[in-house]
């Protein structure tokens, strides 16, 4: 769990609730070459982009995604990840989406709403959007998962994941046993 | 709790572990992002020239507002005074991402705070003691931050209000359930909030620690005491080199428990902002005070 900004307890708190394995607060080089996967949480993607690069851990991060570690990326961890971002110069780049932050607009227009995603539960899942970007395209090697009312906002390429909104603020953890089913 | 409620106290959670910080005009607001910080304060004057200079303190100008949201992506927060629904309700139309009602500001109500509940935007509020936050999340705050005392560069109040506030809640949680409510009344909180705080150990909402913050130590401070995350006022741009000092306060946040971070960050950051001992303060210009 990269723990340097934003909603890392929350999602520590939900990991903790999942058998068989060992949550680990990421705030280190040495840290992060000794997980198995990592969640990158909900925060400001600028913010989070400032800390990775002063504590040497953009390049470092990028290289173990490539090189097969599990990703999840919740909102502005989706950001990271994204290799193109409207406007913007990318993050991390690694994953075949393209993301427009804050596509709802402001606080004011954060909402909550509900889906089924089949891949993912059976049962309605629900869905926290707070300033959320969307997935404004996606390349071909990417599945998405979820879309609502015509905009992506739930997308896997691979060992990597990327959802526009929040799990971490319900108490549904379906997303976390289908993002820890990608350990095989 | 409704469904705005809720997702008003998310976007607190989103600024967790991170520093925000006052700016004053759109290049600020830049230099403020820039460094990492997590939202930024748009105000005409930072707390220590409100201090300096004295007056009625009001909400700031729209234009300087507009200009400072269209400079930056991360959310822009504004103060309204204390009890003024016309300047909360001005900075809802302007789409703010979360409002102050401030003690930095001259109140505008001398008995009543806002029905915050009134709004769609999430509001944050200052706080000296469990009984005042719970006051103030009453009221519908969906995030709260010490008061300090504000302009100062001293962080001797927001550390008292900190502590305040944990032994309060450390005291709540070993009652037995038949003294909560003599308990709620003694600090004049509602029952059902004392009743969930007992339970949970903190705060049902997001608790952060302002009024004083000046250097890198004094964030990593404050988290040490059980603060989320910092706002900073006079403290970065009434420094000397403001761009290092805020990335410095920003890498102290968050490897406050790190002591070798903090010490690498606060070499040669040059001068902090002059400091005001509290003594020096004359009662009636202490900001903490104001709040009810």
């Amino acid at each position: 769990m990269l723990a340097l900004q934003g909603s890392f307890a929350e999602h520590l708190q939900a990991l903790g609730r999942q058998p068989g394995i060992e949550p680990v607060a990421v705030k280190t080089a040495g840290q992060l070459q000794r997980v198995a996967a990592i969640i990158l949480p909900g925060g400001e993607s600028t913010t989070l982009r400032r800390l990775l690069d002063e504590a040497g851990l953009t390049d470092l991060l990028k290289a173990r995604i490539q090189a097969g570690l599990p990703v999840w990326g919740t909102c502005a961890g989706a950001i990271l990840l994204a290799a193109r971002i409207a406007g913007e110069t990318p993050h991390l780049g690694v994953m075949d989406i393209t993301v427009c932050r804050n596509a709802y607009g402001r606080q004011i227009d954060s909402f909550s709403a509900a889906a089924t995603i089949p891949p993912v539960s059976p049962d309605p899942v629900p869905l926290v959007f707070i300033r959320a970007p969307v997935i404004e395209g996606v390349g071909p090697g990417v599945q998405v998962l979820c879309q609502l009312d015509g905009r992506i906002v739930a997308a896997r390429q691979e060992h990597m994941l990327a959802t526009s909104f929040h799990p971490e603020l319900t108490d549904d953890d379906s997303f976390y046993r289908y993002f820890l089913s990608f350990l095989g | 709790m409704d469904d705005r409620s809720t997702l008003n106290r998310n976007l607190a959670q989103m600024l967790k572990g991170g520093v925000i910080m006052d700016v004053t005009d759109a290049e600020q607001a830049k230099i403020a992002q820039e460094a990492g910080a997590v939202a930024v304060m748009a105000l005409e004057r930072v707390p220590a020239d409100i201090r300096r200079q004295g007056g009625v303190a009001r909400m700031s100008d729209p234009k300087m507002i507009k200009e400072i949201q269209a400079a930056v992506t991360i959310p822009v927060m504004a103060k309204a005074r204390i009890g003024h629904i016309a300047e909360a309700r001005v900075l809802q139309a302007l789409g703010i991402d979360f409002i102050d009602e401030s003690e930095v500001l001259t109140p505008a109500d001398d008995r009543y705070h806002l029905d915050k509940h009134q709004f769609a935007v999430p509001f944050v509020c200052g706080a000296r003691d469990l009984g005042e936050a719970l006051r103030r999340i009453g009221e519908g705050a969906a995030m709260i931050r010490t008061k300090g005392e504000a302009g100062t560069g001293n962080i001797v109040e927001a550390v008292r209000h900190q502590r305040q506030m944990q032994a309060d809640i450390r005291r709540l949680q070993n009652l037995p359930p038949e003294e909560r409510m003599t308990f709620s009344k003694e600090i004049a909180a509602p029952y059902d909030l004392v009743c969930q705080v007992a339970q949970s150990g903190k705060l049902p909402v997001v608790n952060f620690a302002a009024g004083g913050v000046a250097t890198p130590a004094d964030a990593a401070l404050m988290m040490l005491l059980g603060s989320e995350g910092v706002f900073v006022g006079s403290g970065i741009f009434k420094s000397k080199d403001p761009a290092r000092r805020a990335r410095a306060i920003v890498q102290a946040t968050t490897y406050y428990n790190d002591p070798e971070v903090v010490a690498r960050v606060s070499e040669g950051l040059g001068e902090a902002m002059t400091g005001i001992e509290l003594r020096d303060i004359p009662d009636s210009q202490k900001m903490a005070d104001r709040g009810w």
